[in-house]
């Protein structure tokens, strides 16, 4: 009997857990914040986007799932080129004390810059592309923020090779290139990993940021418009998809690492 | 020329705040082709300094070493070297580690040629059946069988060997003494091992280096083993000499090996005397040491 219930633990108290919070939403609503829609109320304006997620209506009018879809290919190009630029960086810097000396201050003051401070330059830099300017200039602050953890973990994981395996290369006079393949990649993978995960959690929240400041077809976008439209019920819906999604590309993620931290 | 191995007044000094601090001085050995050397010296002397100098994992201060008639740099699949850790790349099986060597060593072999020497290593070292097996689910004395298949299977000039078994419980070190004795017997590689365990250098080596304390450590005295080959270990503890020359390594380490130079101690007022009668073990005990090493093959 306790058995069973262990096994379902998993289940039940999430579960409680969100009754709770969806107590206390409905409890602001009521007696708070009148402007804040009802829990029933928001399932009965988000019903349309949720029942039909992939319906196509209008190029702002769209099933939620579908405009999750376009936040998630805009996302995986943005994170492609973060990874592309992040993990040679890192290893860059896990290899070379003088390249660290020379671009780790950079590195530093430009983590910490906000999505929504680069937008703008993105925009500006890819001004002369013409109607592709906003999806480029999202590409750019989604690989730009989300590079950094990818960076800063493989340059750890570089750094924290064990002598020993270095030794095996040097002992078996292993050329530079089967070095990099055979050792020094595999001994990093899995620091690489958590860097991924991290990345992809930071690219997921910069996407919202760049649709809402750019009004292009997504998760974000729609919110920023239905925020304008004064129609609250539908941000909420949005919020709960946004989180949702994240949750799962997190999981995902952490799967992936879990393959790799055994090997 | 007879010598294979020359090391040259070997000296390694690293830098400190109060002037370099030498660690090894002027360290010559000479090894002949084919012949067992165990370094021995107590903790931190230097053992692992000399023989990481030959294997080229750091670099000397001054000195030469030539080996097979040519002078030594940097490293290289020409000496086989086992660590004390087995180093194994836990991304690859047994089979993956010793063929990333045997790629090295053996460039121009064919697929299967390598396959083949691979294959024969990890049997002889016992580990035919588990060759394809990770070293996250090898045991330690498993892993550091790997580590030996790996340095025999790059057929190298001379072996290097840093207290393979020091990591080891006392029962697979006995089992792998055995392992790595055998593998030698094969084809006689000039071996340099370092370890600190008398009755290992005398069961294995043809002559046992006694390294003096650092710092500026040297060679103290150097004794040659006449046990004929191949060895057993039952008859060995059998046979006085055996006891004469643990007593005298054991002296050597125990006494002398902190004052380099002096060679006699006079036995004075102010040093305990040396025993002059050889102490051996009670004949129950031999003949339990006698079967813990005969119960393995
Ligand atoms: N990188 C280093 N810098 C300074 N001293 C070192 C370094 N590596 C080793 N030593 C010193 O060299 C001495 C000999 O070390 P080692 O060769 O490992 O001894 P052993 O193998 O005989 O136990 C030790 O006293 C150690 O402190
Ligand atoms: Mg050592």
């Amino acid at each position: 009997m306790r058995n069973i219930r262990s096994k379902l633990d998993w289940l039940l108290m999430p579960l409680v857990g969100f009754m709770i919070a969806v107590a206390v939403w409905e409890f602001v609503s009521v007696a708070l914040c009148k402007e804040l829609p009802s829990p029933a109320k928001t399932w009965s304006e988000s019903r349309d986007y949720v029942l039909k997620p992939f319906e196509k209506r209008g190029e702002m009018d769209q099933g939620i799932l579908r405009f999750t879809w376009y936040s998630l290919i805009l996302v995986a190009k943005g994170y492609a080129i973060a990874l592309a630029v992040g993990t040679p960086l890192g290893f860059m810097l896990g290899l070379s004390k003088t390249f660290t000396k020379i671009f780790d201050p950079i590195i530093q003051v430009l983590r910490p810059v906000s999505p929504l401070a680069w937008l703008p330059l993105g925009l500006v830099l890819f001004v002369g592309a013409g109607k592709q300017a906003s999806e480029l200039g999202a590409l750019f602050t989604i690989a730009v923020c989300a590079m950094w953890p990818t960076v800063l973990n493989t340059a750890v994981g570089v750094r924290a090779i064990p002598q020993d395996y270095l030794n095996v290369a040097r002992v078996l006079k292993l050329s530079r290139s089967k070095t990099f393949v055979k050792v020094l990649i595999p001994a990093t993978l899995p620091y690489m990993f958590t860097g991924f995960r991290l990345s992809l959690g930071i690219a997921w929240l910069v996407i919202v940021a760049a649709e809402m400041l750019t009004g292009r077809p997504g998760v974000g976008g729609f919110l920023w418009q239905e925020y304008n439209a004064l129609n609250y019920a539908r941000i909420i819906l949005c919020i709960l998809t946004i989180g949702f999604v994240g949750f799962a590309l997190d999981r995902l993620m952490g799967c992936a690492e879990r393959c790799f931290k055994t090997a | 020329m007879s010598d294979y191995l020359i090391l040259d007044k070997v000296t390694k000094s690293y830098p400190s705040p109060r002037g370099p601090s030498i660690i090894v001085k002027d360290f010559n050995l000479r090894l002949r082709k084919g012949e067992f050397v165990c370094l021995i010296g107590h903790s931190g002397c230097g053992k692992s300094t000399v023989l990481s100098m030959v294997a080229g994992l750091s670099e000397m201060t001054e000195g030469g070493m030539i080996l097979a008639g040519r002078e030594l740099v940097g490293a290289g699949p020409d000496r086989g070297v086992v660590f004390q850790s087995p180093c194994l790349l836990p991304w690859l099986t047994a089979f993956g580690n010793v063929m990333l060597g045997v790629e090295q060593a053996f460039y121009t072999a064919s697929k299967e040629e390598r396959t083949q020497i691979v294959e024969y290593y990890l049997t002889m070292v016992g580990l035919g059946e588990s060759m394809h097996k990770y070293p996250g689910d090898l045991s330690q004395g498993m892993r550091q069988r790997v580590g030996i298949a790996r340095a025999f299977a790059l057929s190298p000039k001379m072996l290097l060997l840093d207290e393979p078994f020091g990591m080891l419980d006392s029962l697979t070190r006995l089992e792998l003494q055995e392992v790595l004795l055998e593998l030698w017997r094969k084809d006689r590689k000039t071996a340099l091992m370092v370890t600190h365990d008398v009755d290992e250098a005398l069961f294995l080596s043809d002559r046992v280096v006694c390294m003096t304390d650092g710092p500026e450590a040297e060679v103290g005295e150097v004794l040659e083993i006449p046990f004929s080959r191949p060895r057993n270990r039952s008859a060995l503890l059998a046979d006085p000499e055996f006891y004469r020359l643990r007593e005298e390594l054991l002296t050597f380490l125990s006494d002398r090996a902190g004052r380099p130079g002096a060679r006699s101690p006079v036995a004075g007022l102010d040093s305990a005397p040396v025993p002059k009668t050889i102490p051996r073990p009670a004949a129950p005990a031999a003949k339990h040491r006698s079967q813990l090493a005969t119960t393995h093959p």
